[in-house]
């Protein structure tokens, strides 16, 4: 009982924000989402301290919305997520007239977010991404043969080439929405499907590649593909290339790879909200104001490799990074992509229980 | 009511008697305040809380804040309807998950258990054997990585156990391996074991360090072998030690969420981390709560037969 209850101290210290007079700001945002500087650059100039706190998957930022009480003043979950919780009335809208740098931001994206947030009203995008495989070159190549096909879902779906790759490690990510829309979308399904039957097709094809995964997690991945621990990765975009960033300086010869598979895969945006019980909402907007202006959307892009919601910041964005397919996708790459619409709770309960049998064998 | 505070009252020599005679004026002897500091501490901070998810495990789950059902409700002629659900604890029976995640945590901690009693009765025998300073250098060793946090120490046996940790360097060394030890249910016992020692080496020191060695003496003098004195002597007489130091290790790591998190693969199934699903991935309150009510019951029933052994010992040793 020690350990849980030492944990959940931490985290309260983290999330019980400073006494009133002093400002502050309690953001709640993905783990690696954010450049160094930026944090500190906005309390410079606002006078506003930010308490930062990081997570790695959208249920988590969900049972703690859903607590209540939670401290935060903005977080970022995902528009599929996002969408419920709007419903839920966890958040409160977004005061547009303290907002002068939503004027920056990308019209189709805006357009695009409406799916999940009718009329823009209580949130807006801070990145977008994909979700893919990140492998390890020479370790995949080596153990499927040079002319393995390292674009397709096969890697990880199909049981005769993933049981390959067992050896080197495979890993998956614990986001059970995702690994099922994925799963549903190799099978020629609607990613966004809710019937059963489906959901079972897709449970089958998880347990036929599960005995060659190691392990199902949100974040492990990032340092275990950089340093060579495991060589296959259903992954975040952005959190591949951090990856990739770190073997590359790590000069251990890893060289990590993401791709959009070609049969496609999912498209989310993280979006800015600020919690009905936030306690400090001015501060909240005054934060996500700032985060929306070009040079610190695009100088936080550069330092991530997410997509930015954010179109005038566009122009400061590094070559390489807006040049590079697999963070801005081709027009006939992005026709490929997906959007998921939030599950109905009664869903996600079956959808839960079919996760963990995939992941403990019961 | 005469307290025992006005029994034993010797004015004049106790500086505190004002703040006596002060507090029965107030009608509060010292023995009622001396009770009363636990009795509240444990009602705010155990009795309370556990009142709370044992209400929580009567609710069912819905999408909201708070993500669960109300048990109350009040109409609006003034009529009071109390709901109870029992079906997150008819869950934990008809599915299946609960029972083996129950009893695969009770299999790991047994197991670490006896580990760890394995390991730590030679030390702990070995600690009471030695002569100062060298005892309380030993000790102080045994303690001193309670100086780091938990989660760090955890975390860092990763470090030995991954594909390139140290352990397969040096294996490597030698052309052998490399062994995948990480994500397996042995990284979890090695954690567990690892983690737990001090608390089996503890009791079981204080218990051997006054095993009176004249009996040694006499058990070899009557031309016992030392192997046969261990048997006959030594042992009997630290059960209360091994006792204590094996409950100390099997009813926390029964509860452990950390150590199969950090260490265990996903087969790994422990009652904490399904605990730990239920609430943060699944967002299911009620099951949750159900779920840690009855991870109680399974830990008190260790903790009451401890209780017995060792008021047994009390009684034989009179």
């Amino acid at each position: 009982m020690r350990t849980p209850l030492a944990l959940a101290l931490a985290t309260l210290v983290a999330a019980v924000p400073a006494h009133a007079q002093d400002q502050v700001v309690n953001v709640y945002n993905w783990s690696d989402y954010i450049a160094e500087d930026t944090l500190g650059n906005f309390t410079a100039e606002t006078g506003i301290t930010v308490n930062y706190d990081v997570f790695d998957s959208n249920e988590l930022v969900e049972a703690k919305l859903l607590a209540g009480n939670s401290g935060y003043d903005v977080v970022v979950p995902s528009g599929f997520f996002l969408e419920r919780q709007i419903r839920a009335g966890l958040f409160q809208p977004l005061d547009k007239g303290k907002l002068p740098n939503l004027s920056n931001m990308d019209p189709t994206i805006m357009e695009e977010t409406a799916a999940h947030d009718p009329g823009n009203e209580y949130a807006v995008d801070y990145m977008w991404g994909t979700t893919g495989l990140g492998y390890n070159v020479a370790a995949v190549t080596e153990r499927l043969g040079e002319d393995a096909d390292l674009e397709s879902w096969d890697l990880l779906f199909d049981p005769e080439t993933v049981a390959k790759l067992a050896d080197c490690g495979v890993a998956m990510l614990d986001a059970p929405a995702e690994a099922y829309a994925a799963a549903l979308n190799y099978l020629g399904l609607d990613p966004n499907s809710e019937s059963e039957e489906d959901l079972a097709r897709a449970e089958e094809l998880l347990l036929s590649v599960r005995p060659h995964i190691r392990y199902f997690h949100s974040s492990q991945y990032i340092d275990d593909l950089g340093n060579g621990e495991i060589c296959l990765a259903m992954g975040y975009s952005g959190d591949v290339f951090i990856a990739q960033a770190a073997a590359a300086d790590a000069g251990q010869g890893v060289e990590i790879a993401y791709v959009i598979p070609k049969e496609g895969a999912l498209k989310w945006f993280d979006m800015f909200a600020i919690p009905a019980d936030a306690p400090n909402p001015e501060n909240a907007h005054a934060f996500i104001n700032f985060m929306l202006r070009p040079d610190i959307a695009a100088a936080n892009t550069n330092y991530v490799f997410y997509a930015s919601g954010n179109g005038a910041a566009l122009e400061l964005i590094d070559d390489e990074v807006k040049n590079d397919p697999a963070i801005y996708p081709t027009a006939e790459v992005a026709e490929n992509l997906f959007t998921l619409k939030a599950h109905s709770p009664e869903y996600d309960e079956l959808l839960t229980r079919s996760f963990t049998r995939v992941k403990t064998g019961q | 009511m005469t307290s025992l505070a006005e029994i034993e009252v010797r004015p004049r020599q106790r500086p505190w008697s004002v703040l006596e005679r002060g507090l029965r004026t107030a009608g509060l002897s010292g023995r009622a305040l001396v009770i009363f500091a636990p009795a509240l501490w444990l009602t705010v901070f155990f009795l309370v809380p556990l009142a709370v998810v044992f209400g929580i495990s009567l609710a069912t789950k819905q999408f909201g804040r708070p993500p669960y059902s109300d048990l109350l409700t009040f109409a609006e002629d003034g009529t009071v309807q109390l709901t109870l659900h029992l079906s997150n604890f008819i869950r934990l029976f008809t599915d299946a998950l609960y029972v083996n995640a129950y009893l695969n945590s009770i299999k790991i901690s047994a197991i670490a258990t006896v580990v760890a009693l394995l390991i730590g009765y030679p030390m702990a025998y070995f600690i009471a054997r030695m002569n100062d300073p060298w005892r309380n250098i030993l000790l102080m060793l045994v303690i001193l990585p309670f100086w780091t946090s938990f989660l760090l120490r955890v975390y860092a046996l990763s470090g030995f156990m991954r594909g390139n940790g140290v352990i397969n360097n040096f294996l490597g060394a030698f052309g052998l391996g490399p062994i995948v030890m990480m994500q397996t249910d042995f990284a979890v016992y090695v954690g567990i074991v690892y983690t737990y020692l001090p608390f089996m080496i503890l009791p079981l020191y204080t218990n051997l360090v006054k095993l009176d060695e004249a009996l040694l003496e006499a058990s070899a003098d009557l031309g016992a072998k030392p192997w046969r004195t261990f048997l006959s002597v030594t042992l009997p007489l630290s059960i209360p030690g091994i006792v204590a130091g094996s409950m100390l290790v099997f009813i926390p790591a029964i509860g452990e969420f950390v150590i199969p998190s950090l260490l265990g693969g996903p087969g790994t199934l422990m009652i904490g981390r399904v605990l730990w699903d239920e609430f943060f991935a699944n967002t299911n309150w009620p099951r949750a709560s159900a779920v840690a009510i009855a991870m109680l019951v399974v830990v008190v029933v260790p903790i009451m037969l401890m209780q017995k052994a060792q008021d047994a010992v009390v009684e034989r040793d009179k």
